[in-house]
């Protein structure tokens, strides 16, 4: 059996030095993990429990029965009764921190239980789930690009490439990528971390997006997804006081997870969003002198263009913010995975490397930056190959072996992933036999800007509900003002969550509370991913629904 | 007046330097990809250059990499796999009916039909419940939960992520980690890099690299003395040593990991290469199930796996799981948010797994095919660990054990004084002296011992059997004469 009764031989929570983040940033996988842990449930699941047929159920924490039970529990005709189960605000303060994770188990494993029903043909006001959660193009119906799934094919199985139904340009990348490989497999780890050929490939990229500025490839890792490896060279878990990290508020919370499951402190500043969530330098100033005493702020993190805020910084705000790491002497992180969507007029993407470069002396020689972007963003959309890449600028070179050093230790970055960042950085050109159909991708810019568009209207049509103009990025992020009925009338949860929970089971849409995100006290949102194929149901939803809460609450 | 004392801003050195970065990683090692592994790859470049060497290739025999030794890949697995990147194949009647099928149940387990949505961050739900009837096959019957299964990028990355939740505690009352020398470095360097302490048991060379529960005893009883062990890491079979565990000696070692209330993490991604006659994989689950409730449902435990390793050689697609078992359910929740963190596991790599535990069936049509290439593997490798024991031990000097299982051989290298002498002088480890030598003289980059731990004053290397048959012929014939050269030369 699961033996709760000896946990004294396991770090219990909280006892582990912050390697591990607070439960209450979730992040949507836990969701999707846990939600098929509770949904899989009934018999099986049980078993889970029991392992060994012991048939202790009596010792397992009671607490946690009753997370992953509940689904079973809940009774769909009456979701009055299944609010009853979320967590209380009292138990938010109980420093066990688990009722987050409770709370989005429940509201995940419920939409799964819902979308089972309609399968099943439960009858209810809705005839589909639609989970804008997250930023999941593949999963929400977005194709993946034809180019780029046919040359990944041949790679895989290169017998493909002896007939002649693929383009040849497929083939000629097929066979070249093939050539970089040991052995000519994408089985093989190869010699270096990185291959070497797509690294050089990158760097093209970066120069070229850059108008010119120049990209060493040294400087450059090819990373699983996940770039914050990088971030364990600059946190000392062991330092006192801690290590800081500016990061915005919002923000997304893998972000937040990863800074404090290295045991580093993330030090929110918050985005102006009655601005257009923009980044002021007196924010930043504010926040690094909350961190006196608190931690020792090293680095500033920066998303742009933005998650869950949907700006796109000007030149002159990112002139700014390197002025300021500077004089404050911290290292900048640039998260720039969302470089692809940028739909605000006049908006354009300008990489933070550029930007610092053409700052000149000191700045371009001095402040240390690293810039992320990754294969799951962006027209190709990828999510699942765990792809991506950090660019390094101004690095002390005996601090980059040791990042070489850690990126060895790894393995190796899957293969494919590797592939899919080429064909992400050397798409098919004018001229090439892929080149009419790749170009298609201008449709899915185009779907993705009227989404915008419509969106933005919609939801500010609506009472008690503005939404700051999207200038970039895969979400909106409006702001709702709840009735102070509605906020009373809680039942125990943040009033974000509340409204999402409702919306959840009148609508069937999933959306992720703005409590999720760091949002400045006393105010409230929800997250809203753009990338849907389809957003016309939901936007009648919203519609319906928000003016019947309003009604009910009022 | 400088343009920074104009602007105000400090004459400024970096903000991170080796001074003030994360000490820890400054600690971590990792041999497999060392200096010797950056120096092959320069001489490959100045190969390329066409700058003469005594050698026209370099031979990495340093990494167990099937497919870059020139191993083909299992055509079932690539057919599968294509089919899932590029669906449109479905179409295309030259990928037998199974194939196509097996693409279709993997697609549709994942979102939007796609591999390149994001999965659970445990893994595919499908994935997991057949990695869970895997190992109720492999293990005789002995139940397998696929809540209990957690998919990852490769067995490292589970491995480190087990060693994340396990260590904690400060100064005496830090984590100690209990790992065989010679050991694989993954191990010493998540160590070094999670600041836990590391406990080093011998394995005894002289009776085929076993494992003595009274050394691990003693090297338990000597470390409470700075740290709080509470984790033991095997290796079975072994790497880099090849040894297989008999049941009996995995019996001793659950017992010992029961009375030292030790949590057990068993690396088995070599559970398919075993080759030595009267040797037979048990996994560790297996033979704690059978010992009986007294230890099937007290000792907590993690089992490896991998598709790197056995027949497959699949490295590049970073696929691989653990099992946990006996885990309080308050930690299995904390690790669900520990590899949340990295969102999920490659897709790619998730769907090599579930063909790697669900293979073609007798009655399907890539059944004769996938067997016949899987066999082929298998019995090259069996033959090759046969032939390379044999060479080495005709070599004065060099004493080799036999490769019971696994991929690497882990010779025993006797160097003369002047040898060593002339490597202090240089400032390296007198193996990766000879390493190094054979690497500028011969073209075959190795492992040094060092790199893995060996008993004070014994020298070894690594060397993976990888390299077909004909070419490991000629690595081992290079090494014999290297070697005796070498010894010539310092004697």
């Amino acid at each position: 059996m699961l033996s709760w009764s000896r946990r004294a031989s396991l770090p219990a929570p909280g006892r582990h030095r912050g390697r591990i983040p607070e439960w209450h940033t979730e992040t949507r996988t836990d969701i999707r993990t846990v939600l098929q842990q509770a949904v899989g449930a009934g018999p099986p699941h049980a078993a889970c429990w029991d392992e060994a047929g012991t048939g202790a159920g009596g010792a397992q924490p009671p607490e946690l029965s009753a997370m992953f039970r509940t689904p079973e529990a809940v009774v769909v005709s009456s979701p009055r009764k299944f609010f009853h189960i979320y967590p209380t605000r009292a138990d938010k303060k109980n420093k066990t921190g688990s009722s987050g994770v409770r709370l989005l188990i429940l509201l995940a494993s419920r939409a799964s239980q819902i979308e089972k029903e309609l399968s099943q043909g439960v009858r209810k006001p809705y005839k589909e789930l639609i989970d804008v959660c997250w930023c999941d193009p593949h999963s929400v119906g977005v194709k993946p690009l034809t180019f780029v799934r046919q040359v990944l094919a041949a790679c895989v199985y290169p017998q493909l490439m002896k007939s002649h139904e693929l383009p040849l340009d497929v083939r000629q990348r097929a066979q070249w990528l093939l050539g970089r490989c040991d052995g000519g497999s994408v089985g093989s780890y190869n010699a270096q971390p990185c291959i070497p050929e797509i690294i050089e490939k990158v760097s093209e990229f970066t120069t070229r997006r850059d108008g010119g500025v120049p990209s060493y490839p040294e400087n450059i890792f090819i990373s699983t997804g996940s770039q914050w490896d990088i971030l364990n060279v600059l946190v000392n878990s062991e330092a006192s006081p801690k290590t800081g990290v500016l990061t915005p508020a919002p923000c997304h919370v893998t972000s937040m997870m990863s800074i404090t499951a290295l045991g580093a402190a993330a030090v929110p500043y918050y985005l102006t969003e009655e601005q257009g969530w923009t980044l002021q330098v007196e924010e930043l100033q504010r926040a690094l002198e909350s961190a006196k005493g608190v931690c020792n702020p090293v680095a500033l993190y920066v998303i742009n263009p933005g998650n869950p805020a949907g700006l796109v910084q000007s030149r002159k705000s990112m002139q700014e913010v390197i002025r300021f790491a500077s004089e404050k002497r911290l290292f900048l992180l640039a998260d720039e995975v969302y470089q692809d969507f940028v739909y605000g007029e006049n908006r354009e993407f300008v990489s933070y490397k550029r930007v610092l470069a053409e700052m000149g002396p000191p700045y371009s020689d001095t402040v240390e930056l690293v810039s992320f972007h990754s294969t799951s963003k962006g027209f190709m959309g990828e999510c699942g190959m765990r792809g991506g890449y950090v660019e390094l600028v101004n690095l002390d070179p005996a601090v980059q072996k040791h990042i070489f050093k850690l990126i060895s230790k790894s393995s190796c970055t899957p293969v494919l992933a590797q592939m899919a960042l080429d064909l992400m950085v050397n798409p098919p050109q004018p001229g090439d036999p892929s080149y009419p159909l790749y170009n298609q991708t201008q449709h899915i810019k185009n779907m993705l800007a009227q989404n915008v568009k419509t969106t933005h209207e919609v939801l500010n049509s609506l009472p008690g509900v503005i939404s700051q103009p999207v200038e970039g990025g895969a979400f909106v992020f409006p702001r709702v003002f709840l009735p102070p009925k509605a906020i009373q009338k809680e039942e125990g949860m943040q009033p974000d969550t509340f409204y999402c929970v409702r919306l959840l089971e009148e609508t069937g849409v999933l959306c992720c509370p703005g409590s999720e995100f760091e949002q400045k006290e006393g105010t409230y949102h929800i997250r809203y991913n753009l990338t849907y194929t389809s957003h016309c149901h939901i936007k009648i939803h919203l519609t319906t629904f928000h003016t019947k809460f309003m009604k009910d609450f009022s | 007046m400088s343009q920074q004392a104009v602007n105000g801003v400090p004459s400024r050195g970096k903000v991170l330097t080796v001074d003030n970065m994360n000490p820890n990683v400054k600690r971590v090692e990792y041999a497999v990809r060392g200096p010797i592994v950056q120096r092959a790859v320069q001489i490959e470049k100045e190969l390329r250059e066409g700058v003469k060497k005594p050698f026209t290739e370099v031979i990495k025999a340093n990494i167990g990499d099937a497919h870059a030794m020139g191993q083909k890949p299992i055509t079932f697995l690539r057919q599968v796999l294509a089919l899932c990147a590029y669906p449109e194949l479905m179409e295309d009647n030259k990928f037998p009916e199974d194939a196509k099928k097996r693409a279709q149940r993997i697609l549709d387990a994942c979102g939007g039909h796609s591999i390149g949505a994001y999965s659970a961050s445990q893994g595919i739900e499908c994935v997991r419940q057949d990695v869970a009837r895997y190992i109720e096959k492999r293990d005789g019957g002995i139940p397998s939960n696929p809540d209990s299964i957690y998919l990852s990028t490769g067995a490292s990355d589970a491995i480190v992520t087990m060693l994340k939740l396990l260590v904690c505690g400060e100064g005496h009352d830090r984590t100690g980690v209990m790992i065989s020398i010679p050991q694989y470095p993954l191990y010493s360097a998540a160590l070094a890099d999670l600041g836990a302490v590391q406990i080093s048991y011998y394995l005894d060379e002289d009776k085929c690299w076993s494992l003595d529960v009274a050394e691990l005893r003693r090297a338990l009883n000597a470390a409470r003395q700075h740290c709080n062990p509470r984790v033991l890491c095997i290796i079975n079979p072994g790497n880099p040593t090849g040894q297989v565990q008999s049941r009996q000696c995995i019996e001793d070692v659950i017992k010992f990991a029961k009375e030292e209330h030790l949590f057990l993490m068993a690396d088995e991604v070599y559970q398919d290469n075993v080759y030595a006659e009267g040797c037979k994989f048990h996994s560790f689950k297996k033979v704690l199930f059978e010992m009986g409730p007294e230890y099937s449902s007290t000792v907590e435990m993690a089992s490896f796996h991998s598709t790197s390793k056995c027949y497959m050689g699949e490295c590049g697609f970073r696929g691989g799981y653990m099992e946990v078992i006996n885990m309080d359910p308050e930690v299995k929740a904390q690790l669900i948010k520990l590899v949340s963190v990295r969102l999920c596991p490659p897709v790619p790599g998730q769907a090599l797994l579930d063909l790697v535990v669900n293979p073609p069936q007798p009655d399907e049509p890539s059944y004769t095919t996938f067997m016949k290439e899987r066999t082929a593997v298998l019995a090259a490798l069996a033959e090759k660990a046969k032939l390379t024991e044999e060479i080495f031990n005709t070599v004065p000097g060099i004493t080799c054990n036999p490769v019971q299982g696994a991929m690497y051989t882990f010779p025993r290298i006797t160097l003369p004084q002047k040898a060593i002498d002339k490597a202090k002088e240089q400032g390296q480890v007198p193996d990766m002296y000879y390493c190094m030598r054979l690497l500028e003289e011969e073209g075959i980059c190795l492992v040094p011992g060092s790199g893995f731990g060996q008993r004070e004053g014994t020298f070894h290397f690594r060397m993976t059997i990888l390299p077909p048959t004909e070419k490991l012929k000629v690595v081992l014939q290079k090494i014999r004469d290297f070697h005796l050269r070498f010894t010539q030369e310092f004697s």
